[in-house]
């Protein structure tokens, strides 16, 4: 059962093949052979699952099984989950039982879905590796000396090591789609304002965005049906229709434009990745899509900019980790100052607390404008090239990361770690979705396409990957799994 | 050396919404600790605010009521600083673009004279928590019920040179919020607070002194009583060829003394962003007409309706347009009775006189505006004469009836009016009185304008104070001079 698509699960419940209760032990059994050695859980919710899988046979037998009654799921320890650990990687959080549920949480509950538990991530989602975590590193499942990717690092090696058929994730500068293309699994990062942020623990709030990470595109699709649309709860979320993003999954793709920006196949991305993804691009010209070369040309101003913009909202959303209501505090304080320090000192990693000094000194009086200001600029100039872009081709394509995944620990310079996210960056600088979708396997390791849309075109964008993955095989491989 | 006083107030006023400036929680006063603070209002992870659309029409309000520029586009921003009841570690503020723009308010001093103070902008933001010192000993405890509460920050120009012109100015905007309704206004509550900037400057010169700035001042006599301490400790270190340091200080009404709570070198840096949580915030000009249409009558307009058709004086008109349950008190006093000028003496003097002594305010009175009104209606038609007024006045207070007509009937206050009892009785009192007649008759004509008033005490004595006294004083000077 643990090879099976989200769709594939659907109707094996459906046709009463399997009760939602078998699926959801079966899984859990599995987390339990294989998670200890791959770290991909920071908590699992056994018992818990197992009442709501009994609670969606029963609806099942009483005719009232939604779209998603009774398919297990796991979260990115990011999304606030009512009487659960909810620690977002960070020691700081470690001893956090939310309170409440996120609005995803609740959406996709109210659908019928089950939680096995909460996935493992990069502290406060900064990172591109995962090993940043409080909870240790995890191992990705085709490789175990290599990374998972980040920051949604659990939720994509989960997937793919079959623990779960798909989990949530986060993505503000590529944590959804460079895990998933590490993972050779499909992950999508929706456009900024699509889904909810209420009740996501907060990295950077003007980019950060829930999304699916499943084995296809047609599963991120039935996800999506449950996860989008407007919520009073965040002003940020945009009151627009929520189309049936399954609807348009098979539409022929005959005449499809197809722009290839110069900047995503220049100096730093991998030849083999390259190969990979002209492969890819061959596929679709095959499908009936002209390929046009296009320009970004801000693309080069994308990091930068971003390492302005993220950290400064960082160092703003995590002053709340005080040690005065929740989370960790140190030890006997001797007075106000000294809680704040010591407390902040050891329940903050390193990288939460390097975002946090660049975030801090570019607010800082002074530095405003030569900054965040200038940042900010940059940001609407990027906006403006995929804008342009958008104008003339449907969508866009390239790698969703310049390597495929690298050795755990080889990345130790954080300007290294950086320029990972070169290819998702200003995605969400823009605002705009994305998609990455498994498109080849170099050394066993797999590659990711990333498909990018304008705003609000994740229907299409479901629909571009769909039928690549009609054509192709490449979502159907999976890992060795030593159990 | 002549020293001119400059001041400039920022003044944090309460608004009465129901529900917080970004969460749902109630901000009512005084409940237990903790009990109206929800998630958002704690900084819990992972939620995130959404602006009170109400906070927002109240500043609108009170923007279009000081003539202010009500701009199209307005930012909230982050202001970072930690402090334990600051939950999210920033407040929630506006910096850059304010909500309410340039606007004026006019003040009336002692003297009338009426002075205008510009008012640089207003802001909307959120109130912080409160720190508990007490009760916890060697700790501190944390108050969040105030966390989130909406506050109209209004920020003025330096445009005040003395206490007296900085406590009309408060004055003023207390009426102003009050009238709009925006606000209870009550600052023993903290509904509404002052940071005070006072410097000095050699007169005539242009540009500003050193400034200190005294924070959180919670009332009008404390904002005088700071500012005097303050120009006092200032032209003292002036005058010895000192420095003032720009700096914090903090008032102490038990010392009456200002104290240093920070220099500008220990100054926070803020560092103020746009929250990228809450959108910017677009107003357009339907919305802003539709708030002026809901705009009460304002105490300027009030003031000059009362002078213009009620025929009030300046002062009387000020001094009852002070605050918006005071002007209508008086405005309900005034139909009742239909005599303005005496609904306005004895709205400022026996009922403001009498709640002044009680530590009372007029929404506490226990003398309702109908009940003073019935009785004034019975002064003004010649029902009673003033004497027993007081005395009816005095029965409502201790409410020993309901209305003023009952305590009429009951004690016997009703006027005597007819003259053939009151002849009876002045014919009475010169008979029973010889001796004093004598002596009036021997008077001068200017020492008997005094004495006829013993005859009119014996007669009101006689009537038991029903008597009209004019009358009385009428009937015996024709009797009297009639023996000379």
């Amino acid at each position: 059962m643990h090879d099976k698509t989200l769709a594939e699960l659907a109707r094996g419940l459906a046709a009463g093949d399997f009760s939602s209760r078998e699926l959801t032990a079966s899984l859990l059994e599995r987390i339990q052979r294989v998670d200890p050695s791959l770290n991909s859980f920071i908590t699992v919710t056994g018992e818990q699952a197992l009442e709501e899988a009994d609670t969606a046979d029963d609806l099942r037998q009483k005719g009232q099984a939604g779209a998603l009654g009774g398919l297990p799921l796991a979260y990115k320890d990011i999304f606030c989950t009512e009487g659960v650990r909810t620690s977002a990687g960070s020691k700081m959080l470690d001893n956090f039982i939310a309170p409440y549920n996120a609005t995803v949480v609740e959406k996709l509950r109210h659908a019928g879905t089950i939680s096995l538990g909460k996935t493992n991530m990069d502290e406060f989602a900064m990172g591109s590796s995962n090993e940043n975590s409080y909870y240790g590193p995890v191992k990705n499942p085709w490789n175990s000396t290599l990374v998972p990717g980040g920051s949604s690092g659990g939720s994509a090696a989960a997937v793919a090591a079959g623990l779960v058929p798909a989990a949530l994730g986060t993505d503000t500068g590529g944590s959804i789609r460079q895990p998933a293309a590490f993972c050779g699994i499909t992950g999508l990062k929706p456009t900024y304002g699509r889904i909810s942020r209420y009740g996501m623990i907060a990295y950077a709030s003007s980019l950060d965005q829930a999304g699916p990470m499943a084995r296809t595109a047609e599963d991120c699709a039935m996800l999506m049906n449950a996860m989008a649309g407007h919520d009073s709860r965040d002003s940020t979320s945009v009151a627009r229709n929520v189309p049936d993003y399954t609807q348009d999954l098979d539409k022929p793709l005959n005449g499809l434009k197809v722009g290839l920006p110069v900047e995503y196949f220049g100096d730093g991305l991998a030849p083999e990745v390259e190969t990979a993804i002209r492969e890819a691009v061959k596929v679709y010209e095959s499908l009936g899509a002209r390929i046009i070369d296009v320009s970004l040309p801000h693309t080069r101003l994308a990091i930068p900019a971003y390492y302005v913009i993220a950290p400064a909202e960082a160092s703003s959303n995590l002053s709340r980790y005080d040690g005065v209501r929740f989370g960790h505090r140190c030890d006997n304080p001797i007075d106000l100052e000294d809680l704040y320090k010591r407390t902040r000192a050891e329940g903050f990693g390193d990288e939460v607390k390097r975002r946090i000094l660049i975030g801090t000194h570019t607010l800082s009086e002074g530095f405003f404008d030569a900054y965040y200001r200038k940042a900010q600029q940059v940001r609407r100039l990027i906006r403006q090239d995929f804008l342009d872009a958008f104008s003339h081709v449907d969508v866009l394509m390239g790698p969703a990361a310049p390597t495929t995944a690298f050795e755990l620990g080889s990345r130790a310079d954080p300007v290294q770690m950086y320029l990972q996210d070169i290819y998702t960056i200003a995605i969400n600088l823009a605002g705009i979705p994305g998609i990455s979708v498994p498109a080849g396997l170099v050394d066993n390791r797999p590659v990711g396409l990333q498909i990018l849309g304008p705003h609000f075109g994740e229907a299409h964008l479901l629909n571009v990957a769909h039928v690549y993955q009609q054509a192709t095989d490449w979502h159907q491989r999976r890992p060795e799994i030593k159990e | 050396m002549q020293w001119e006083v400059v001041i400039g107030l920022e003044v944090h006023v309460q608004l009465s919404t129901c529900s917080k400036i970004f969460s749902g929680a109630s901000t009512a006063f005084g409940a237990e600790p903790n009990t109206q603070a929800c998630g958002i209002d704690l900084g819990l992870p992972g939620t995130l605010p959404v602006l009170n659309e109400n906070a927002v029409a109240m500043a609108v309000r009170f923007g279009l009521a000081i003539n202010a520029e009500i701009p199209e586009y307005s930012v909230f921003e982050r202001k970072n600083y930690f402090y334990p009841d600051l939950p999210k570690g920033y407040q929630t503020s506006q910096m850059a673009h304010p909500v309410i723009g340039r606007g004026e308010v006019d003040i009336t001093l002692g003297d009338g004279t009426v002075k205008t103070v510009r008012i640089h902008h207003a802001h909307l933001e959120e109130d912080a928590g409160k720190s508990l010192h007490e009760d916890y000993s060697g700790m501190t405890g944390i108050d969040l019920n105030r966390a989130g509460t909406p506050l109209l920050e209004i920020v003025s120009e330096p445009d005040m040179h003395s206490a007296e012109e900085a406590s009309a100015y408060i004055r003023a905007i207390h009426a102003i919020v009050t009238y709009l309704g925006i606000s209870d206004g009550n600052m023993a509550e903290g509904s509404m607070r002052c940071d005070v900037n006072v410097s000095l400057r050699p007169k005539g010169q242009e540009k500003l002194g050193t400034r200190a700035e005294i924070k959180n001042v919670n009332s009008f006599r404390f904002v005088e009583r700071a500012i005097a301490f303050e120009i006092e400790r200032q032209s003292e270190i002036l005058e010895e060829g000192g420095v003032v340091v720009q700096e914090t200080r903090l008032y102490n009404p038990d010392l009456d003394e200002t104290r240093s709570m920070r220099t500008k070198e220990e100054a926070n840096d803020y560092r103020y962003f746009p929250c990228p949580d809450l959108l910017p915030l677009m107003l357009d000009e339907a919305y802003v007409e539709h708030q002026r249409s809901l705009l009460p009558e304002l105490p300027s307009e009030k003031r000059q309706r009362f002078v213009d058709s009620l025929g009030l004086s300046t002062y009387d008109a000020d001094v009852l347009t002070g605050s918006r349950p005071l002007a209508e008190y008086f405005e309900a006093v005034q139909k009742h009775c239909g005599d303005a000028k005496l609904a306005a003496n004895w709205v400022q003097g026996d009922l403001l006189g009498r709640l002044n002594r009680d530590g009372l305010d007029i929404t506490e009175s226990p003398v309702s505006a109908e009940q003073l009104g019935g009785l004034l209606m019975r002064l003004a038609d010649d029902t009673i004469n003033g004497k027993a007024a007081k005395q009816v006045f005095a029965d409502l207070w201790e409410c020993k009836g309901e209305t003023a007509d009952e305590i009429i009937d009951a004690r016997g206050l009703k006027q005597v009016t007819d003259t053939g009892a009151i002849e009876s009785l002045c014919d009475q009192v010169i008979a029973d009185n010889p001796v004093q007649v004598t002596q009036y008759r021997e008077a001068t004509e200017d020492k008997r304008g005094k004495m006829i008033g013993f005859f009119v005490g014996q007669v009101m004595k006689a009537s038991r104070g029903t008597a009209n006294p004019p009358q009385v004083n009428a009937m015996l000077k024709e009797k009297l001079d009639a023996l000379l």
